[in-house]
């Protein structure tokens, strides 16, 4: 207890603050990166996984077993898979875009699940009037069904993304410097386990408790029907 | 890509991986059992209990989901043996685990406490049941027919994510026994890909195990897949 | 040669077949009537019509040319002459009623945007629906969603206009208003076929009116003749239940 109080000016010192905002900034900007990624490539697995006909079965077979096989798969795992598999193809590859990548195909797993609930939320007969007008199945898509289907996919979306930036500790385990890895570093210097793992955990909940609640102000936000929302 | 693939050296040490892979699911079961334990009393207490109990157990619940689990490990790892407390890595991994979980279970299970009517609960009151009482013979039957699938879903979560994380304080479960296998002969991608199968193959038979059992035990349909 | 020809058609949900062998013609500037009762498979010619319903069995010609519902180029070309109303407007709620009405001129014909919007509030003044041409499907009656559906298909310049039962979701001081809309463009000569179960517009809208049971069509007649003196005792029965009724 004296050892952490006697240490405190000098953990807290301005350097040390630097190197704890910017592993914060890394933990962040590689969660958004790759969670935005992952949508996006998410979006286009569940469109994929729609192609009519006998000739896309193994296309949507692959897109099912894409989203089983990686729920089921521990980020670790996937940290290392994606580590020691792009080292053996590519030797020039940075770490972060290593984590980057490893979050995205995670999160690809997870929100083509939460893509899909929404799109199935969307009637069936939005699409018939729509196929019945021409539109092209793309065009359906991204002009009648994603945009009634943005109210249901959103907020569970932004709660994964929000959830995972908890999980990207795991990605310290191959030397990305972001905060867990920091907090490592910090502890190997001398300094207390209680008030630097005390202080990371912190640094979590201040990025994670703020955003999980916008993402529920948001959903009750996004619940409410557009007439009632802004009364023209 | 000019990699050879040589499997022969994983299936020549695939009983250290079962070995793994069978401590991952006593991690996984201890962690989820005793962490219903804690989210049981956990979502009596935001239910019922008194206020300054019920702020507790909120701050509890706040704060472990909104850290990361390996955070919390390591602070049993690390900080306590500085207030003179010293557990096994093992033991750091089962409470950190153990602690995670109650605090997801608490919420997964007082949504389904919130399922319960307060009719039904009335009823148990004038028929002379005690609190306790009413918990195991109303509220427990109930809940469990409405949350079981959130509850399995969740038992997968803890197998997967919760118990990999032990291999970095040096627990050799699935994931650690990958990583020592590897560090002898550097053979990483073989040792991760059949790691990976194991807990595809591990997860599929809990899910579809936990899908019989609730349809056995509580007649819910559990999403397998 | 009738506008629309329909030779024999048969359909299936899943292994339900619907349609055995459904025959007749619609002339131009004609208005046709499908009646009969619930489950007879009026609602399925039409969906099969614009390839919503695959087609097994059997032809349909439009203005002599034969649709092939097995090339999807051949049931573009269908759905840009024949375009449908539903029972239930399906309207697409994220649009304002003109963005409903320009979509499909726009995105699919690719035409100017002022061009389409000039044309569009045209349409909504014909339905008499103009004035709300901002507001949201959410905001309006169900008569009013019905009468935008009507603009929404007639902006793709059809040649041949499906109703499909479109006063049925409708409260009944709600019904006229779409009516109307029908009688309007009835009276400009546009080609329709409709399935409906307001007896008394069949019969003043159609000259002819056929009567389908089962997925067969049972017979096909004008209006005096088939609502006052059916030939077939099955008819004669419908007519008598739902014209007392």
């Amino acid at each position: 207890m004296e050892r952490i109080l006697s240490q405190m000016p000098e953990f807290f010192s301005a350097k040390n603050l630097v190197l704890l905002a910017q592993s914060a900034g890394l933990t962040l900007s590689m969660t958004l990166m790759g969670c935005l990624i992952g949508f996006g490539l998410a979006l286009v697995l569940v469109y994929l996984r729609t192609t009519p006909g006998l000739w896309a079965l193994p296309l949507r077979v692959t897109c099912i077993a894409y989203v089983e096989v990686f729920r089921r798969i521990p980020f670790l795992v996937v940290i290392y898979l994606v580590l020691f598999f792009i080292q053996t193809i590519a030797t020039d590859v940075s770490l972060f875009t290593i984590a980057v990548i490893s979050i995205c195909i995670y999160a690809i797993a997870y929100t083509a699940d939460i893509i899909r609930g929404g799109i199935d939320s969307v009637p069936y007969t939005q699409i018939e009037a729509a196929q019945a007008m021409n539109l092209s199945r793309l065009q359906t898509m991204y002009l009648c069904v994603l945009p009634q289907a943005w109210p249901v996919i959103v907020p569970p979306a932004i709660a994964f993304a929000v959830s995972f930036i908890k999980d990207t500790a795991l990605v310290s385990q191959i030397g990305v410097f972001e905060l867990t890895f920091r907090g490592k570093e910090l502890n190997n210097q001398g300094y207390s386990g209680a008030l630097v793992f005390g202080t990371i955990a912190l640094c979590y909940f201040a990025m994670s408790f703020p955003l999980s609640m916008l993402g529920q102000h948001l959903e009750k936000r996004l619940a409410t029907p557009r007439g009632k929302r802004n009364p023209r | 890509m000019n990699y050879n693939f040589q499997f022969n050296v994983v299936w020549r040490n695939f009983d250290v991986l079962l070995e793994g892979a069978w401590l991952t699911l006593q991690l996984g079961v201890f962690a989820f059992t005793a962490g219903c334990l804690i989210g049981l009393v956990g979502a009596a207490i935001r239910s019922y209990g008194p206020a300054p109990l019920r702020w507790l157990v909120n701050i509890y619940v706040i704060f472990i989901t909104n850290t990361p689990a390996l955070i919390q490990i390591y602070f049993l790892y690390f900080a306590l043996p500085e207030f003179g407390i010293r557990w096994s890595n093992e033991a750091c991994v089962l409470i950190g685990l153990t602690l995670n979980a109650g605090a997801y279970l608490t919420m997964i299970l007082r949504a389904g406490f919130l399922s319960v009517r307060q009719a039904e609960m009335e009823a148990g009151e004038t028929m002379g049941m005690s609190l306790p009482q009413r918990i195991r013979y109303i509220v427990v039957p109930h809940i469990a027919k409405s949350i079981y699938p959130a509850l399995a879903n969740f038992f997968i979560v803890i197998l997967v994510m919760g118990t990999s994380v032990g291999a970095l304080i040096g627990v050799d479960e699935l994931t650690g026994q990958a990583i020592n296998l590897s560090t002898v002969n550097y053979r990483w991608l073989e040792y991760f890909t059949v790691a990976a199968l194991m807990y595809v193959v591990l997860t599929f038979i809990a899910s579809i195990g936990l899908a019989l059992l609730g349809r056995w035990a509580f007649r819910v349909k559990a999403r397998i897949f | 040669m009738p506008h629309l020809a329909v030779n024999g058609i048969h359909a299936k949900y899943g292994s339900l077949d619907v349609l055995h062998g459904i025959s007749f013609d619609v002339d131009r500037g004609e208005v046709v009537s499908l009646v009969g009762p619930s489950g007879s498979g009026k609602s399925t010619v039409l969906r099969t019509l614009v390839g919503l319903t695959p087609v097994t069995g059997g032809g349909i010609e439009v203005d002599g040319t034969s649709i092939d519902y097995r090339s999807s180029r051949s049931v573009r070309a269908a759905r840009d002459r024949m375009a449908i109303v539903f029972q239930q407007y399906n309207l697409f709620q994220n649009m304002s009623v003109l963005g409903n009405v320009t979509l499909a001129p726009r995105r699919v014909k690719g035409r100017k945007r002022q061009e389409v919007e000039a044309e569009a509030m045209d349409l909504l003044d014909l339905v008499g629906m103009a004035h709300k041409a901002h507001a949201y499907p959410d905001e309006l009656s169900g008569g009013q969603q019905q009468r935008v559906a009507i603009a929404r298909a007639l902006a793709l310049r059809p040649e041949i206009l499906l109703l499909d039962e479109v006063t049925s979701a409708l409260d009944p001081e709600l019904v006229n208003e779409v009516l109307d809309a029908v009688r309007r463009l009835a009276a400009e000569g546009m080609t329709m076929l409709l399935v409906s179960h307001e007896m008394a517009f069949v019969r003043e809208v159609s000259s002819k009116v056929v009567f389908m049971d089962q997925g067969k069509v049972i017979e096909a007649a004008p209006p005096a003749k088939i609502f006052d003196a059916p030939d077939s005792e099955r008819a004669r029965d419908f007519f008598g239940k739902v014209l007392r009724g």
